[in-house]
């Protein structure tokens, strides 16, 4: 993959306010969402030959609306009336004029909201999200998720007519609804995260520009939002998570797990940010999931070394998350701590508990077996669970990892 | 994404599909298609692609690499074509699976959930 120009990044984050401001204008989502999408395809096309215009915002904004109004024009299912009085419209009159320097409302929440609407499917909000609010193209989108082209695009235009059949709006929704949505909001933009964080060997997909993108959009949230505790656990776990990227990843390609990191290479400046924002947070007294998360991976953050991290204090942030939201992944992770607090065996009772419930057979259980089995010294067991956990691997990552472990021992 | 990928084999049993009547055929292929045309449509589908029927089975046997024809399952069991879905969860993937028309024509499948190529938030 060649190395993207300087102007990519730029241009991706524009595409959010200017599909807001032309929704805002004309209300129309699916057909402005596509001449968006069709306008970040000219400037693609146009400043790689030409270089970025001296005003980019305007530059999009202004094909945007070219696009939209011929859009609009093309379709014959508009009345004549309709047609005749945008075919008096001097072709331009559509444009908004004004320099960069005019910063627009910031439509890119009331974007998120829509795009993240109740009645749309997990993958198609997700893929909705990554393009009319993470500024990728149809193309990004269905090589990222290994997926047609086609399929993609047919996805989003489902997406878009959906939500205009369920007469969705383009406004932050009103309470009691804002709560729930917020929470969806806030897991889409944390997929959207992760997207970023699909390295596999190669570092191919790794797209650093859409973490980004998705911290820059929690911290909007968080700035418009400043009283809600989960938006700013959210950014404070991201921000966390972010300050890890350079050890995550070794030479081959291998994922590093957090005990073997090199934490010298970890981002303070990013854990610096992280610990003020959740600090303030959770003395707001209102905690939640993401804080208690973000809570975790600060103990872990402020840990000098594994051997030093606070143990005792993981497990009791664990037992918080169980509590506040219930998940056997969350009872796994427990486990792990309660083998560093009471030692493997005891981490082995509570796997035991697990393998009869929902994660029977699932390969993190495994994993997580194998890793106790491993710190209790019973290397035997340990490699015959890690070769039993890469088996069920569902990534290629995953299963690399599993087996390099198992051959380690 | 974490959507799952499914691949769906599809079988069919010689000896029923020879004794379909000709109108039966044609009602098959019509629901298969309006089948595979609702996955489209939805943003679903990932492929789909019908195998010819002149398998090839490839082993090895007593230290050789043995060619022969037929399929490597028992003969009268035929993979007629896959189809290959993108979904949020097993359930849509099974309910997929319930409604193929084939299964009215003493067909039958087998879902696989296909590895990802990137860790996802699932993973753990």
């Amino acid at each position: 993959m060649t190395a993207e120009e300087p102007w990519v990044d730029l241009l991706r984050s524009l595409v959010a306010p200017v599909l807001g401001s032309l929704v805002r204008r004309y209300g129309d989502l699916t057909r402005c969402e596509d001449a968006v999408q069709e306008a970040l395809l000219d400037a693609f096309r146009s400043w790689s030959k030409d270089g970025a215009p001296e005003h980019p915002l305007g530059w999009l904004r202004t094909v945007a609306s070219r696009r939209y109004a011929d859009q609009v024009r093309a379709d014959s299912s508009r009345t004549g009336r309709e047609l005749a009085a945008f075919a008096a419209l001097p072709r331009d009159a559509l444009v908004e004029p004004g320099p960069d320097a005019e910063q627009p409302h910031d439509d890119s929440l009331e974007l998120l909201f829509m795009c993240c609407h109740p009645t749309l499917t997990a993958s198609a909000q997700l893929a909705l999200t990554l393009r009319a609010v993470g500024g990728l193209t149809t193309r990004e989108i269905a090589a990222a998720s290994h997926l047609p082209e086609k399929t993609v695009g047919q996805r989003i235009s489902r997406a878009k007519q959906r939500l205009r059949d369920g007469g969705a709006r383009f406004e932050l929704p009103p309470d009691p609804d804002r709560g729930p949505r917020l929470q969806v909001v806030l897991h889409v933009l944390y997929l959207v995260f992760n997207e970023g964080y699909s390295a596999s060997n190669g570092a191919e997909l790794h797209r650093p520009d859409l973490t980004r993108r998705a911290v820059e959009l929690v911290e909007r949230l968080h700035a418009r939002l400043p009283e809600d505790g989960e938006v700013a656990g959210l950014l404070a776990l991201m921000l966390l998570s972010e300050s890890r990227t350079a050890a995550r990843v070794d030479q081959g390609g291998l994922l590093v797990p957090l005990a073997e990191q090199d934490r010298s290479r970890w981002d303070q400046a990013a854990i610096a940010r992280a610990t003020t924002v959740l600090t303030s947070a959770l003395s707001a007294g209102r905690p939640g999931p993401y804080q208690v998360q973000a809570a975790i991976a600060a103990v872990h953050a402020e840990a000098p070394s594994v051997e030093a991290t606070d143990w005792p204090q993981v497990l009791a942030l664990y037992g918080i998350l169980e509590r506040m939201a219930p998940n056997p992944f969350v009872t796994l992770n427990r486990a792990v701590a309660v083998g560093m607090v009471h030692g493997p065996r005891a981490g082995l009772d509570l796997v035991d508990e697990l393998e009869s419930g929902a994660l029977a057979g699932h390969h993190r259980l495994l994993a997580v077996r194998a890793h106790l089995l491993e710190r209790a010294g019973d290397t035997g067991a340990a490699a015959t669970a890690y070769q039993e956990a890469a088996r069920l691997a569902g990534s290629v990552p995953e299963e690399a990892f599993l087996l390099e472990r198992a051959a380690s021992l | 994404m974490p959507a799952v990928k499914y691949l769906m084999l599809i079988h069919g049993n010689e000896d029923v599909w020879n004794d379909l009547p000709p109108s039966d055929v044609a009602e098959l292929v019509d629901r298969v298609n309006a089948f595979n045309a609702e996955l489209e449509e939805s943003g679903e589908l990932v492929g789909v692609e019908g195998l010819v029927n002149r398998p090839r089975s490839v082993r090895r046997v007593d230290g050789a690499v043995v060619v022969t024809d037929g399929p490597y399952l028992e003969a009268k069991e035929l993979v007629g074509s896959y189809v290959m879905v993108d979904v949020d969860d097993e359930q849509r993937a099974m309910e997929i699976a319930r409604s193929y028309p084939g299964l009215h024509f003493g067909g039958g499948l087998e879902v696989w959930p296909v590895m990802r190529d990137e860790r996802s938030p699932v993973d753990g």
